[in-house]
Order: structure tokens, then sequence, then C-alpha cells
């Protein structure tokens, strides 16, 4: 594990990926290369990466439809990601998921979640597997302050507390719950009152600092991995786009936007290293290394081969062992019980 | 063989997978402690412990997600509903998430997970507590929808339910759990295969269709018809919804070239209509009438007795429509 500069620099390059990997997304999906709907995190990065670093392999993370970020923060190519947006056979869901859908269970990203509060109970029960298991990993699960409104969130934050199990619930507060600012849905201020009523430990900060982001998160993943359960988190953040492509924002003035752009995530950890010695040189050299990762990226995702019928059959089901050779529906393969 | 009463039998087989499996485990409202509100689960906190046998607070969102969330980090969760009534507040879950995380994730995540509880209407708890939910998951690709009326088949769709990899529905009869039938040996440890209809009773005169209770009346009124007009029916009872036997349905109609579909659900679409577009697509030619249907009546189950009966199907409506399509 790296640790003080040399862990900002890495951690200030993955910012970066996800930065430049969502411009180039936007600027495809105005060029038609990628449909449906797109949900930029630029501006929440240090969360993502921050969270990510505070983790170990063989945990957890389940997040929203906003998901590109923590992906890619846990490892996944941008390859992989780029190529699923475009609808690509070599896409992380086989071009099936899109945007909103991603997955990596290699890296323990386990989704890519379209229904608002949807996936906090399935985070929940990751997180009763460990328990059971007594496997010593950790959950990890994100929503925005918009999730803590649905019964979803509630039930699954009910039955984390009631069982202790080994969880962190992010709420990364952009502020806006698509275009309703939070006080128009919510009659608290401090979200981690509602967390309370669950009996988990409650923590509430600012996220465009990746360390702090980090060292925060990482005392609640310990006392998780402890077996002294659940905490809630609100991280403040802002998001610089609007909710999705086609919301141009209106519901927020301009001043605010720029206000808030000063403490960009990825400016402040560049600032950090030149303040703590590293080369403009160096930082220029990163940064082209990025620029030319993310130039691959579409180049690969332009140039792969198509989703495939195949792929959509396949993945209906997954190998059964309960469903004869000659009554397999059109894709399903037949696995022997045992060979899953 | 022994004779088993159906909740016994869904028990064994949940008791066999869960000591064949460590991975395997009951979760839901009133499983441990009280022993199962309908007293399925009776037994099993002890034998299991609390780690396996797991009460639940009345949260069907929460526990059926959490079910998911297990089987898709690897664990084999038995999810119980008290009832499947209960289940509409989880239908996202179950449509959303279960359904939908094979395909979302490129066939990479599943999840072996069996949801399973009583079905349909019992004895005048009225319209909220009676609904046969069969047609509102059966649209459902990526679920398997289970609903046997035997003790037999229970136990054994049950057992290949949960060593499945994929999320199974199984719909239990709510008033079959006394019903008494054979089962195999404990030590025969049978798995019975989704997708394969089970022919009941042999005959050539008219193919009955039916599952869950409405077997029941469809066996009834087959001995009706063979005793009061000597014609004989043959009863296809396809056991899982999805997925269907139809070859096992259209090689009947072959033979009786006339069909009942009996089933508990309200006439307008779900499994009645999809198996009468099979059958009339796949053996237009052998039919002699029009496939009649005998469903629940197109009503909110009403909570007096005499309504009630009028509104399910009877074996006087499946002997009606028999006589029908045979032109009796």
């Amino acid at each position: 594990m790296a640790s003080g500069i040399d862990e900002l620099r890495q951690q200030y390059r993955k910012m970066l990926e996800i930065r430049r990997f969502e411009e180039e997304a936007a600027r495809a999906y105005a060029m038609g290369k990628i449909g449906g709907f797109l949900h930029l995190y630029i501006g929440q990065e240090a969360i993502a990466v921050g969270v990510a670093s505070a983790l170990v392999k063989g945990d957890y993370v389940f997040q929203t439809y906003r998901d590109h970020g923590i992906a890619i923060a846990l490892g996944m190519t941008a390859n992989a990601g780029m190529a699923e947006l475009f609808g690509k056979d070599t896409g992380c869901s086989r071009g099936l998921g899109g945007s909103m859908h991603f997955f990596d269970p290699d890296n323990g990203f386990y989704g890519g979640w379209g229904i608002v509060g949807g996936h906090v109970a399935l985070a929940a029960g990751a997180a009763f597997k460990s328990k059971y298991a007594n496997d010593g990993q950790v959950t990890v699960c994100f929503f925005g302050e918009g999730a803590t409104n649905i019964g979803g969130f509630h039930e699954g934050l009910s039955l984390a507390g009631l069982w202790k199990l080994p969880i962190v619930f992010i709420c990364e507060n952009n502020q806006y719950a698509m275009g309703t600012p939070m006080s128009r849905t919510t009659p608290l201020e401090d979200l981690t009152l509602k967390a309370q009523g669950y009996g988990m430990h409650g923590d509430r900060f600012e996220g465009h600092d990746v360390t702090v982001v980090k060292d925060r998160v990482k005392t609640a993943v310990d006392r998780a991995r402890r077996g002294e359960g659940p905490t809630f988190i609100e991280i403040q953040t802002y998001r610089f786009r609007g909710h999705s492509m086609s919301d141009p924002a209106k519901y927020r003035s301009r001043q605010e936007l720029e206000e808030r752009k000063k403490k960009d995530p990825c400016a402040v950890a560049r600032q950090r290293l030149a303040d703590a010695g590293v080369k403009e040189a160096e930082l220029l050299g990163i940064e082209g290394e990025i620029d030319d990762l993310i130039a691959a990226c579409v180049k690969h995702a332009d140039e792969a081969p198509p989703a495939t019928e195949e792929a959509m059959w396949d993945s209906v089901y997954v190998p059964t062992s309960a469903v004869p050779a000659d009554r397999l529906p059109r894709g399903v393969v037949r696995v022997e019980d045992g060979d899953a | 063989m022994r004779e088993l009463r159906y909740r016994e039998a869904i028990r064994e087989a949940m008791i066999e997978e869960m000591e064949r499996d460590a991975n395997v485990f009951l979760m839901g409202e009133e499983v441990g402690h009280y022993q199962g509100a309908y007293k399925v689960s009776e037994g099993l906190l002890t034998r299991f412990g609390e780690q396996r046998v797991i009460d639940t607070p009345i949260a069907e969102a929460g526990f059926a997600g959490v079910g998911i969330g297990a089987a898709m980090t690897g664990l084999r969760p038995i999810v119980e509903f008290m009832t499947w009534n209960f289940s509409f507040v989880a239908f996202d879950q179950i449509i959303s998430s279960a359904a939908k995380v094979a395909q979302m994730s490129g066939g990479r995540v599943p999840c072996p997970i069996v949801f399973r509880g009583p079905n349909g209407a019992a004895k005048q708890v009225a319209s909220q507590h009676s609904h046969s939910v069969d047609p509102f998951y059966t649209n459902i690709p990526g679920l398997w929808i289970a609903m046997p009326a035997t003790p037999r088949d229970a136990k054994g769709l049950l057992k290949a339910a949960i060593r499945e990899n994929n999320p199974v529905l199984f719909l239990e009869g709510e008033t079959l759990y006394n019903v008494k039938g054979e089962v195999l040996d404990e030590d025969a440890d049978e798995v019975i295969p989704f997708g394969k209809a089970r022919i009941a009773r042999e005959g050539d005169g008219c193919t009955i269709v039916a599952w869950g209770r409405p077997y029941y009346t469809a066996m009834e009124a087959a001995e009706i018809l063979a005793k009061e007009h000597g014609l004989q029916c043959e009863i296809v009872d396809p056991r899982t919804l999805r997925p269907l036997d139809v070859d096992a349905m259209v090689d009947s109609v072959k033979k009786t070239n006339r069909c009942v579909v009996v089933h508990e659900h309200w006439p307008y679409g779900g499994p009645g209509a999809e198996i009468v577009d099979q059958i009339q697509r796949h053996a237009f030619d052998w039919l002699d009438a029009p496939i009649e249907r005998v469903a629940a009546l197109d009503v909110p189950m009403p909570y007096a007795s005499n309504l009630e009966t009028l509104v399910l199907p009877t074996v006087e409506r499946v002997v009606e429509a028999v006589k029908k399509v045979a032109y009796l």
C-alpha cells in the first residue's frame, strides 16, 4: 500500500482518468455514439478514489447509476468501460448494461443499479454474506441524498443496523436529487440523523480532498471489519454537470457552480502534489499518459465488435442445473448440479 | 413410499438441502422462534440455529434485497414470504434486481435464490390476501416459477430450486399444506426437473391442464366425467410455469383433440392464456373445439364465503367446460 505523496500521486492519476473518461464520454454522447442515459460523476471524483483507497481486495461495492467513477477507481479498465458505453461486446457487461449497469465482480464492483434505493438492501445482503461466512470482507454502498427518502434505503439500513452488518453506507450528497434541492425533499440538513434511528455510527464531511475521504472512510471500514457494525457517512459534494446529459441544470446559478469549481477535487489534488514538491513536468507527464489512455479507450470502443445476440440470450439465465437438456429455453446452458 | 403432508414435504426438502450445503439458509418473518406462520419451518431453528434460520422484521423489500445480495456473493438463501401477497412490496427487488442481475452483468453475477411461501386464496381472507401471483411473475425472463400441487412434487421441485443457480419463485398452495400424498423415502434424494409436466391421469377424451390447487379440482371433475359420461380426461400438471412444458400439453391434445385450462388466477392474460396460445399454435389441426378456460372470476376476492366459492374454479365449472368442448 502506497502512502503519503506516492499514494496521492496514484490517486491523482486515477481521478484524472475518471475525469477524462467522462469528458470523452460526454463528447461521444454528443456525437451519438452513446445512447440512453449518461449520468456524469465530474466533480465527485475524490469520493470514488478515496473510498477505493480505503478498501482491500475482496471487499464489495454497490453504486447507483452514476457508476463510472467508482468502477474505474476499483480497477475496471477504461477500455471495458468505454466499450460498454458504446454498446460493444468487449464492454464490462457485454453491451447489455450500458452506462447505468457497469459490473466488475473481479474487482469487487457489484453494479451499477438504476432504481433509486433498490440496491441498498442488496449491499446489505453482500455484507450479510460476509457476516455469515465470517470472511472479514466489508461492503460499501453508495447512493445520493435523494435516495434517503425512499423505502428501499430505510429497509436496507434498518436490517444492516439490526444485524450489525460489516457495511459502510456512503451518501454522496451532491445537493440535487435530479433537479430538486435537498431543502425541498428532506426536513433535515444533517442526513446522519436518519441513520441514528437505525442504531449506526454517523460521519459527515466535505468530499473534495481525496486524502480526507480515504482517512474518514477507512475509519468506518476498519470498524466494520472489526465486527463493530455499520456506519452512515454523508459526504458533501457537487456535480459540475447536469443530472444526466439531457439536463442543462437551470435550477442552479452560474455563480453557485463557479464557487463550487474552486473545490474541484482534481485541481485540489494537483495543487497538493505541487506543494509537496512534485515537479510540473512530472504532473504534465501524468496528464499526458492519461490523455493517451483515454484516447486509446475511445479508439478501442469505436473499433470493438458490436454487442451480440448470443450474449443477449446467454445472459438471461446463468447455466442451470434445474432444467433438463431437452427443455432449455433459447440461450440457456445446462450445468450439472455442483459444477456452477 | 411414505405419506407426507405437503408442508412436511417442503420442510424435508429444506432440511435435506441445508444438511447438504452450509451456504443454504432460511430467512423470513416468523420462520424461527414462532416456527413458521404456517408451521412449514417447524423445528428448523432448533436443528440449524439462529445463524441459518433467521427471523426478520416485517420488511419484505429489505429482506428480499438482502437475500439477493447474499445470493450474488455466494450464499443460497431461501427467502420465505409469509404469503405471496406480501411479495408486492418486494416486487421491485424480484423484478429489477433478482431477475436482472445476470443480464446486467453480462452473465457474470448469478443469483441463486429461492423465494417461497403460500400463494392463492385461503378461506375468507378477502381481497388483499387472496392473490394467485403466477401471472405477475411468469411474465419475467430471468426467473423460474414452480407451482407444485402434490407433496412429492413440492419436495422434489424445491430441492431442484435450492440447488439451482438462477432465481426461483416457489408458489405453494396456502390450502394445500395439510394435503397428504406419497413421497419417496428420505434416502431417495429425488430432485424433480423444471419444465417437465406430470401426466396425473391418462385419458383420451379431453386434456385438462391444471396446476396448484385447481389440479385437485380438475382431478375431481375428471372422476365425475368418467362416471357420468364415460369421458376419460387426461390431466396435465405443468408443475413449473417457467419453463413451461409445452410439448407435454401439445402431445396430450394431439391425442384428445380437446382442451380445458383450469387456473386460480384471473382470466386476463397470465399462464392460462399463454398455454391456450401455445396449444392453438402447435396443435391447431388437432383441435375439435375452441379451448376453454376455467379461471377465478374477474373481481377482487370477496370476503363472504358464498361469494368466495363462486369466484374460485369449482368442480362444476370444470365439468361444464369439458362438456362444452366435448359437445356433451
